[in-house]
């Protein structure tokens, strides 16, 4: 077994491979949080054994027969502790695995493992962090980096997680039919929850971060193949890559924020917004319409304007109407009043502001000043704009947002005479 | 979204702590101790550390040259950072449940010191879509 060059890099096809050998170590074994580990470790041995020694012949059989060595080891060290007779380890010594194990049904299995990582009863962190171990097959040090924390803390946070899923007692198996479009929807709503958090820039010190996109579309891949035809999982699909088709145009060099009407278009990615409105128009004959491919379409929109002054706001609006319907989000409300001012001019879109200042869930959020400030410098009051940009650069929790808001109202208040500064 | 805790004092408040009991003492540095521990078993632990007391703390300026000016008088009402810790957190208010676990920290005679604990967001660097 020597590496030849035509063997595929090893840590992509880890990652491929791992919700396969732990749906089988699952099945064999019936215990998650333990076989979960066990993966884990196979795969850690995978990484250092493979590029020495070279692809083994099988690599799914070469995981699975590590992973059930680690589980057999577990459940020994386990009766041992309990000073139990070692009837059950000894009955686990003449388990070996089939040679060409192959998975019963890993379609299934993967679908599973993402019904339970991303399980209403977790919280967002450990559905995501669980999620990219499990599923994603990412280190735990990995999954530590992206998220800036000690590999330690990412570590109990794993395994907490899988002590909820023990606690709640959810069974490995498919939810019934009539739960299931609610759990999908659990599960899309943490892989949006993952892209989102790599959205961000792609240089500098950041660019760990943006491998969280990454493997959140490669995950909403494997679910689209396996859901063809939930028009959602589509939908949610799209939205990831075309708005991670202007990754390379929302930052500068600097990792200063670009705004949208401010990008340069021309390096958007074209391939990646074809993709995504391939991706989107086959979701349409299916009649179901929902929140991802509506904001998908929107996406869509931006994308297929060559220049910011040709974009479809109309046809944006419209979207937006429809999802408003859909969604009683405030940031969907928010996000509209900018198409409507777009339409329908500023003034009537900080009317639409005044209406959202009493949500609760809007009324300290850096964004509400944000958009004001925005509609405010367009209706001509710079005054106006320079406190909402300041107020939201005063809230935002992102240091290059709260640099971007800090420069908008910079550059509004140099050309302001001082008296009206002062306010 | 992370959270800084950050125990601040007076010179006063660092005069007092120095004159508790050996017990008292002990107790606190316990607590602290096992408070620490509690935050990486739940898998929110980012950072912590202690700092040295007010009597060496110095103000630094740049001269004209950019050479260091020290100064070390600071007005009596003057608080200093005595030791924070780093959470990583769901929510503004996991955070603010945290902050009074360490404020419930023992003092004197084992009551609970009630101290105040500043709680600030670190910044991250992205940006959320607001979808």
């Amino acid at each position: 077994m020597t590496p030849l060059p035509s063997d595929p890099p090893i840590e992509p096809l880890l990652r491929d491979l791992t919700p396969q050998v732990l749906g089988i170590v699952v099945r064999r074994f019936r215990d998650f949080a333990a076989a979960e580990d066990a993966v884990q470790e196979a795969s850690l041995a995978a990484a250092t054994q493979w590029p020495r020694d070279g692809l083994p012949q099988n690599p799914c059989a070469w995981l699975t027969q590590v992973a059930f060595r680690r589980m057999t080891d577990h459940i020994r060290s386990e009766s041992a502790r309990r000073h139990r007779e070692s009837e059950a380890a000894l009955e686990m010594e003449q388990l070996t695995p089939p040679v060409d194990a192959a998975p019963e049904s890993d379609h299934d299995d993967t679908l599973i493992l993402l019904f339970m990582c991303c399980h209403p009863a977790l919280t967002p962190a450990s559905a995501i962090a669980l999620t990219l171990r499990a599923v994603g097959g990412l280190t735990t040090a990995e999954i530590a980096h992206a998220f800036l924390v000690p590999e330690s803390t990412m570590a109990q946070r794993i395994s907490r997680a899988k002590q909820n899923i023990k606690g709640s007692g959810i069974p490995f198996q498919l939810p019934t039919t009539e739960e299931r479009a609610q759990r999908l929807r659990a599960v899309l709503h943490v892989l949006y929850l993952i892209f989102n958090e790599g959205y961000t820039s792609s240089a500098g010190p950041d660019l760990r971060r943006a491998d969280l996109s990454y493997e959140a579309m490669r995950l909403t891949r494997i679910v689209h193949r396996l859901q063809p035809d939930d028009t959602e999982v589509a939908g949610l699909l799209a939205l990831m890559l075309l708005t991670d088709a202007r990754r390379q145009t929302r930052t500068n060099a600097e990792g200063e924020l670009i705004p949208l009407s401010q990008q340069d278009r021309s390096l958007w990615d074209r391939q990646q917004i074809a993709q995504g409105v391939a991706v989107l128009s086959a979701t349409l004959p299916k009649g179901a319409v929902g929140p991802y491919q509506l904001q998908a379409a929107i996406a869509a929109v931006h994308d297929e304007a060559p220049r910011v002054e040709e974009t479809d706001w109309p046809q944006i609006l419209a979207l937006y109407d429809l999802l408003k319907r859909m969604s009683d989000n405030p940031m969907v409300a928010l996000n509209r009043a900018i198409a409507v001012a777009m339409v329908h001019g500023p003034m009537k879109a900080l009317e639409l502001l005044n209406a959202l200042k009493t949500d609760a869930r809007l009324a300290d959020h850096h964004r509400l000043d944000a958009v004001r400030a925005h509609l405010l410098e367009l209706a001509g009051d710079h005054v106006g704009a320079v406190r909402h940009y300041r107020a939201a650069a005063g809230k935002t929790g992102s240091l290059p947002e709260r640099n971007y808001l800090l420069a908008q109202a910079a550059r509004l208040s140099s050309k302001l005479p001082l008296t009206n500064e002062q306010e | 979204m992370k959270y800084i805790l950050m125990m601040n004092g007076t010179k006063t408040d660092f005069g007092e702590y120095a004159k508790w009991s050996k017990q008292d003492m002990e107790a606190n540095v316990a607590f602290m101790r096992a408070f620490s521990k509690q935050l990486k078993d739940e898998g929110v632990f980012v950072a912590t550390e202690g700092l040295g007391w007010p009597g060496q703390a110095k103000l630094v300026r740049a001269s004209k040259d950019g050479t260091p000016i020290t100064d070390g008088v600071f007005p009596e009402s003057k608080e200093f950072l005595a030791g924070y810790w780093i959470v990583d957190v769901e929510s503004p208010e996991q955070a603010y449940k945290i902050a009074a676990r360490a404020s419930a920290a023992p003092g004197p005679g084992g009551a609970p010191s009630n101290m105040p604990i500043e709680v600030r967001q670190v910044l991250g660097s992205h940006s959320d879509l607001g979808l």
